[in-house]
Parts: structure tokens; C-alpha cells; sequence
């Protein structure tokens, strides 16, 4: 009960921030909305494409997948302003729940990244794509399980670095392979055999394989369960690793 | 109220075959009564913050113990939460939230309930003379505004111990006496408030009794009276321009000279007995030896006299 209720309290305060913020909602929703409109095209070409609506559906699901796994990588950013400025410090000096602390920062996060998925969703029905609610609504759960675990990590990267300078380069240097593997951008059937094999062994690869069925109609292919499974033990055991990491620190 | 002993901490500085460990806290024992101002001394590095994050559970002690407001620190770090507050020298503020906001939340982090805490949030407003700004964001108030809603955030859940990690850094002089006037006030509603600073007039105009902490250890504690009062006698000081060595040959060896201290600035700082039949003395002895000397000051001990005897250095320089 506890639980839930310092959770929400700190949720509901993250939330006031980014809603006072509106600079970054802007940033959020312009980069996606660019690469929509200006990679799309390309992408129809590249994979041989008949309609844009084949196009979209291939890569919307995959910026969605990237975004929220960039998205919540740089999130480590927040916090540790948030360090600097003594904020979670004035936080655990109260009798404050330690897990509604990160909880509640990695749920505001998650929403305000579901925000921007939809956005662009939404955006590319006009051109062509064609989505069922239901699996759409599915491959969301998948995307919350990805936002959850990408934020989660950045936290638990940012506590264990605390060098704002640092945190750039190592999250890009573990998250663009990572997205790149997963066939976000351009599917990895356009790739050579032994990539294909590497990328086998990259859960992203999965889970993005898993988003893109759904949003091609296709719920019951083996790959929508599978990525889903594969999620839900990543971020678990994102959010153990770094609430641990933060409860060491804080007792 | 807070009572500690032998309280250690020890930090890890550098990896691998660098690593050394450094010894913040090495064995502090305290005693703070009830509604007491306790001001904690010392220069930067020499172990109060650490021993403040202790006390107020953000640090784990590597050793010894402590109980705060009956509490024990090591077995119910929850009851200490509850029954101390404290104000970190940075505060934590969060620049686009308003105060009242922030007052609100900190209540509900200490578990009290809505309209509680959004009735506590007012009167503290209304205490701190922060009403008018109280739904501007808190990036667009002055460092003493601030200053006010950080110790206001610490009282919120009404402690019974406050800590305020150098509650007065950086404000203008008539903020900081409007920081020591709230302190007072606290304290008369009859908390027991426990200061860390670095500044002595501080120290010596606000707190009732001080501990002296330099590399990790307490080197004098008393009320700021007892400590002068412990260094009987005089303190002449001698302004020089140049020829220091040879004033300090001429002056170290006399009877009178209790201890003698080169400033930094120039100068000689010697603790005498008797200020009055010391100061001819130091004139006959540098005029004999045609040593010219800017001027000569006859002052009462401070704080940072105590300081001085204590650690051998002047908190003053640093």
C-alpha cells in the first residue's frame, strides 16, 4: 500500500515536471515526426516496397522500438541533475518507500515516451498505415516493458558513473549497436546471413520482431510471445538491478 | 537528544593498486542536549559533512554508534527519519516546482496525508514570511528566499532534531542574519538544532556549545566562552613589514611570549599573559633592534585563537 502510494506521489510529480518543461516534449515529438516524414520514403525504396502503407508498416513499429529504447537510455540525464541539485538526497532523509522513488521516476518517463509513440502513430495513418487496436494495444505493453528497462539500466548506469560527461558516450555506445542489431531502422532480413546470426542473440532483436508482427496483423505469429517473455524478464531484472544500486546508496 | 560515540567512516578514494582509504570520521563522540544550538567547527575536509550524513542515515558508519532523539541510528534508521530533519548545504529544490508544491510533497514523503500536509505547507509558508512567493516557481527566488524554503522543507514533519549543513554559504549578510533569527525562533519552539559551518562569528553568535572537528576528529568542544576563556590571557598582535625572522628570534625566547604565532599577512600573533605589561616589552625589545612595525592590536581571544591552538592552523586563511 505503501508501495502504491509513494509511487504515485513521486509519478505525479514527475509528471508536473515534464508537463512545465514543454522544451522537451517538443525535442521528443520533433525527432521521431522527422524521421517519419524523411526516412519513410527512403526505406519504401530500399526494401522494394509497393505502397507506403507496406513501408510504414515495417517502419513505424521500428521507430517506435527505437525511441522508446533511446529515449529511456537518456534518461540516466534526468537523474542526475536531479543528484546534483540534492533533490533525491532531500528524498531519502524522509521515510519515503526507495522503490517508489525509482518506480515512480522510471513510470513518468515510460509515459511521457508512450505519449510520443502514439503521436506517431497516429501520424502515420494518414499515410497508409493500417493498424488493429487490439494488437496495437499489445504491442504498446511491449513497448511500456521496453521503456521500463531502458530507463531502468540509464538509472542504474548514472548512479554507478555520476559523471554527466561520461553517461553520452557509454549509453550510446551500448544502445546504437543494440538498435541496429534489432533491425529497427531497416529490417535484418535485408541482411547478411551471419549478422542475422549475431543479431539472434540480441533480445531486441526479438522483442522488435515481435512489435513489427503486430503491427503487420499478425498476433498469433511465435515471435509476438517470445519478445513479450523476453521483456518481461529484462525489465525485471533492470528494475532489480537498479533499485538495489539505489537503495545501496540510500539504505 | 544526540549522543554519539565512536562514530567512523572511512572512504575508498581510487581503484585498483591506487586505491587508498581515506579516514573521514575517526571516532567521534558527541553530546547534544535537548534544545540546544550545537555548532559543528571545522574547515572543509575535516569530516562534518560526513559525520552529518551519518546522523541523518544517508550515510552507512563504518563503526560506533548513535542515537538520535532516543532513536537508535544503526537498529531504527526509520524512527531516525521521522524524528530529525535535514537541510543539506545545496538545499534541493527543484527549479519548476513552486514552494508550496515542494512543501506539500516533502509532507507526504514523510507519510502525512493531503490536506495535512497542504495545511502544514501554509502555516510554514506563513512562519517563513515566504507566503507572497509561495506559488512563483522556485527558480525565480533569491538565495535567502530559497535558503528559507529548504529549512522550511526540513521542519515539515515538525522534528524534533533540525541538521543544517552550512546553513548561511553564500547568502548576503542580511540574509544570514535572517537565517540565524529563524534558527533562533526553531529553537524556541523547542527544537534542537545541530549546525555545521565554517564560519566562526557563527559559531560564536548563535550556538550555544561547539565541537571542533579538524582531519576526521574532535579537538575541543564547550560552550564558545569556556573555549576562549581556555586560552587565558591576551592575544598582541604585531604588524610587520618584513624582518619577520629576525622579530620572531628576537620575541620566541621571552618569558611573557606564551606562544607565537607568524600570520600569514605579515605579522606576529603572540599569546601573552597580560596584554598590558606585555605590549612595552615587545615595543623595547623591536625598537632596540630598529626593527620597524606597522601597528599593535590588543584583542581578547576568539574563536579562531581556540582553532588555532587546537589544530595548529587558522581557520580563517582557508
Amino acid at each position: 500500500m505503501k508501495l502504491l502510494r509513494d509511487t504515485w506521489l513521486i509519478f505525479q510529480r514527475q509528471m508536473l515536471l515534464v508537463v512545465r518543461t514543454p522544451i522537451r516534449l517538443v525535442i521528443g515529438f520533433a525527432q521521431p515526426i522527422a524521421y517519419l516524414l524523411l526516412f519513410a520514403p527512403l526505406l519504401k525504396s530500399a526494401i522494394g516496397a509497393q505502397t507506403y502503407a507496406e513501408a510504414y508498416r515495417v517502419y513505424v513499429p521500428g521507430l517506435l522500438v527505437i525511441m522508446v529504447l533511446l529515449g529511456g537510455a537518456f534518461t540516466g540525464f534526468g537523474l542526475m541533475a536531479e543528484l546534483a541539485a540534492g533533490v533525491i538526497e532531500r528524498s531519502r532523509v524522509t521515510p519515503v518507500s526507495r522503490f517508489a522513488l525509482l518506480l515512480g521516476r522510471v513510470m513518468s518517463e515510460v509515459v511521457a515516451l508512450l505519449g510520443q509513440a502514439l503521436l506517431i502513430t497516429l501520424l502515420a495513418i494518414p499515410f497508409g498505415l493500417t493498424v488493429n487496436l487490439g494488437d496495437v494495444v499489445l504491442a504498446y505493453i511491449m513497448l511500456i516493458l521496453m521503456g521500463i528497462f531502458a530507463a531502468s539500466v540509464s538509472y542504474g548506469v548514472a548512479l554507478k558513473i555520476r559523471s554527466p560527461a561520461a553517461l553520452g558516450p557509454i549509453i550510446n555506445t551500448i544502445s546504437q549497436p543494440l538498435a541496429l542489431l534489432s533491425g529497427v531502422l531497416l529490417p535484418l532480413a535485408l541482411a547478411p546471413g551471419w549478422l542475422r546470426a549475431i543479431a539472434n542473440w540480441n533480445p531486441f532483436y526479438w522483442a522488435t520482431n515481435g512489435t513489427r508482427a503486430l503491427f503487420t496483423e499478425h498476433p498469433g505469429d511465435p515471435s509476438v510471445w517470445e519478445g513479450t517473455l523476453i521483456l518481461i524478464v529484462l525489465a525485471v531484472l533492470a528494475v532489480v538491478w537498479s533499485t538495489r544500486l539505489f537503495a545501496r546508496r540510500v539504505r | 537528544m544526540i549522543e554519539t560515540k565512536g562514530l567512523r567512516k572511512s572512504f575508498q578514494v581510487g581503484k585498483g593498486r591506487k586505491a587508498s582509504t581515506v579516514e573521514a570520521v575517526r571516532g567521534v563522540d558527541l553530546k547534544v542536549g535537548d534544545g540546544e544550538i550545537f555548532g559543528f567547527l571545522g574547515p572543509n575536509g575535516a569530516g562534518k559533512t560526513t559525520t552529518l550524513r551519518m546522523l541523518t542515515t544517508l550515510l552507512e558508519p563504518d563503526g560506533g554508534e548513535a542515537t538520535i532523539a532516543g532513536a537508535d541510528l544503526r537498529t531504527k534508521p526509520h524512527d531516525v527519519r521521522q524524528l530529525s530533519g535535514y537541510v543539506a548545504q545545496g538545499g534541493g529544490t527543484v527549479d519548476d516546482a513552486t514552494g508550496r508544491e515542494e512543501l506539500v510533497l516533502q509532507a507526504r514523503m514523510y507519510g502525512i496525508d493531503k490536506a495535512e500536509a497542504q495545511k502544514r505547507a501554509a502555516a510554514l509558508l506563513e512562519s517563513f514570511q515566504l507566503t507572497e512567493f509561495a506559488d512563483r516557481r522556485c527558480r525565480t527566488y533569491s538565495g535567502g528566499q530559497r535558503r528559507r524554503v529548504d529549512i522550511a522543507l526540513g521542519v515539515i514533519h515538525r522534528p524534533k532534531v533540525l541538521f543544517l549543513d552550512e546553513p548561511t554559504v553564500g547568502l548576503d549578510p542580511q540574509s544570514r542574519a535572517r537565517m540565524w533569527e529563524e534558527v533562533r525562533r526553531l529553537r524556541h519552539e523547542g527544537m534542537t538544532v545541530f549546525i555545521t559551518t565554517h564560519y566562526l562569528d557563527e559559531a560564536d553568535a548563535l550556538c550555544d556549545r561547539i565541537a571542533i572537528i579538524d582531519n576526521g576528529e574532535i579537538v575541543a568542544e564547550g560552550t564558545p566562552d569556556d573555549l576562549k576563556r581556555e586560552i587565558a590571557g591576551d592575544v598582541v598582535r604585531v604588524g610587520l613589514n618584513g624582518s619577520t625572522p629576525t622579530a620572531v628570534e628576537l620575541l620566541s625566547g621571552r618569558p611573557f611570549v606564551r606562544k607565537l604565532e607568524v600570520e600569514e599577512d605579515k605579522g606576529l600573533r603572540l599569546y601573552v599573559d597580560d596584554g598590558a605589561t606585555a605590549i612595552p616589552q615587545i615595543l623595547r625589545a623591536l625598537d632596540g633592534e630598529g626593527i620597524a612595525f606597522g601597528g599593535m592590536e590588543l584583542t581578547k581571544p576568539s574563536l579562531d585563537d581556540v582553532f588555532l591552538t587546537k589544530t595548529g592552523r587558522s581557520l580563517r586563511e582557508r
